[in-house]
């Protein structure tokens, strides 16, 4: 009973948020409310017994994703009042509403007519996880039963940051993204940019290998480490790396390419592409879990510096 | 009511929250949250699924959860290139209109 009524506060909680981010006065209030939002997210995550995913959106959902949407937030200051003369009419808005009804509605409908008995998966798993060596279920799915889909997000990382990076004008192609952050070295951020990274970089390697038996995994791990180099970069303790240095770009590529190494080495080995040989699934998830965590880091942090912008040097 | 109808419940209508966003607000910027709040809902129904899968000792069904992992990587890469499309559009127009640029004779 209390479960039930703490989650239906949530619930509402949630909503209301929702509501809230989509009906703001600014475009500031918005992101704020949507960061808010993807913290309680992970709440709903840890509610629906899914803690790998509940750590999962805190760090990307509601951690990257916020401070990316904050720091647009800053550079469209002055945009704002020029897009409002824009905003739809009231015909508009309530046909919006109509159809936003109308999906939920539908939605609704689908829930409860779901499918008795439910279909699971989760009978095939547990028998067979033993099989990978690695007692965590979802690192199981992700790293072994349905490997080809990991493989094919890291494919999607690298393509969306081909796609960020190629909004660069011409002049700053191959120079750094964004702009040279600049703090008092001597203010908090720099001091916190100096005692955080240690503790966070331990965690994450902690989180990263604590994945193979307990929630956590090579996603929340990279999120924190690229965190703590945005840190770094936004305390001006360091610059964001030039975006045509090869061993960055090398780095960004070799995650993906031990991926499909590894794919390709089962055809022969275990019959099949990203098939894995028996007694040798752990050792080899291992390798790609290490070929794939900096190659995270790297294209999670990147992601977040933007495209180049400033003129590189000349060549 | 369960835990996991609760929270798809909601997931319907967060969908559908985000779709009036999606559409009612003018600025791009405003769109991407409201599409993120879509997506979000999306995600949740999916997780409900999930949880009601639970079977063999587990409090939920792994292979939809690890496709949420997923997910929520690929949504976080997609809005990443779309601040990066709205950033390069003022940056050349000096507008963050999305509005069809009045036609020259």
């Amino acid at each position: 009973m209390m479960t039930t009524i703490a989650s239906a506060a949530v619930v509402l909680l949630l909503l209301w948020l929702a509501l809230w981010t989509v009906v703001a006065r600014d475009a500031f209030l918005a992101v704020a409310g949507f960061v808010v939002y993807g913290l309680l997210l992970s709440l709903v995550w840890v509610r629906l017994a899914g803690i790998d995913v509940a750590l999962t959106e805190a760090a990307i959902g509601g951690g990257l994703t916020g401070a990316l949407l904050l720091g647009a937030v800053g550079r469209l200051r002055g945009t704002e009042n020029e897009v409002a003369a824009e905003a739809a009419g009231a015909g508009t808005r309530a046909l919006a509403a109509l159809l936003a009804v109308g999906v939920t509605a539908a939605l609704v409908l689908g829930v409860l007519m779901l499918p008795e008995p439910v279909p699971t998966l989760a009978p095939l798993v547990v028998p067979n996880l033993p099989a990978t060596g690695v007692a965590n279920p979802i690192t199981g799915v992700l790293l072994a039963f349905r490997a080809l889909d990991t493989l094919l997000e890291a494919i999607v990382l690298v393509i969306a940051l081909i796609g960020v990076w190629s909004f660069a004008p011409d002049r700053a192609w191959g120079g750094r993204p964004g702009p040279r952050y600049q703090a008092d070295p001597d203010g908090i951020l720099a001091y916190l940019a100096r005692v955080l990274p240690p503790l966070g970089i331990v965690i994450g390697i902690y989180l990263f290998w604590a994945g193979a038996d307990h929630p956590g995994g090579k996603f929340q791990s990279a999120t924190i480490l690229a965190a703590m180099w945005m840190l770094v970069q936004m305390a001006g303790l360091s610059d964001a790396p030039r975006t045509d240095h090869r061993g960055l770009r090398a780095g960004v590529v070799i995650g993906p390419l031990a991926f499909i190494a590894v794919g390709v080495l089962g055809l022969w080995t275990a019959g099949a592409f990203l098939g894995y040989p028996d007694g040798w699934a752990k050792p080899l998830i291992l390798v790609i879990e290490i070929a794939l965590l900096p190659a995270l880091v790297l294209v999670l942090a990147l992601l977040m510096n933007g495209p180049p912008s400033r003129v590189g040097a000349a060549r | 009511m369960n835990v996991e109808t609760l929270f798809a419940l909601a997931a319907c209508a967060l969908v559908g929250i985000g779709l009036y966003g999606l559409i009612a607000q003018p600025h791009p910027l405003r769109k991407l949250v409201a599409f993120n709040i879509m997506g979000s809902g999306v995600f949740v129904l999916f997780g409900a699924l999930a949880k009601r899968g639970a079977a063999a000792g587990l409090a939920a069904d792994p292979v939809p959860q690890a496709l949420l992992i997923t997910a929520i990587v690929v949504a976080f890469a997609a809005t990443a290139v779309t601040v990066a499309l709205l950033l390069r559009l003022i940056d050349s127009t000096g507008s963050a209109s999305l509005a069809e640029p009045p036609a020259k004779d």
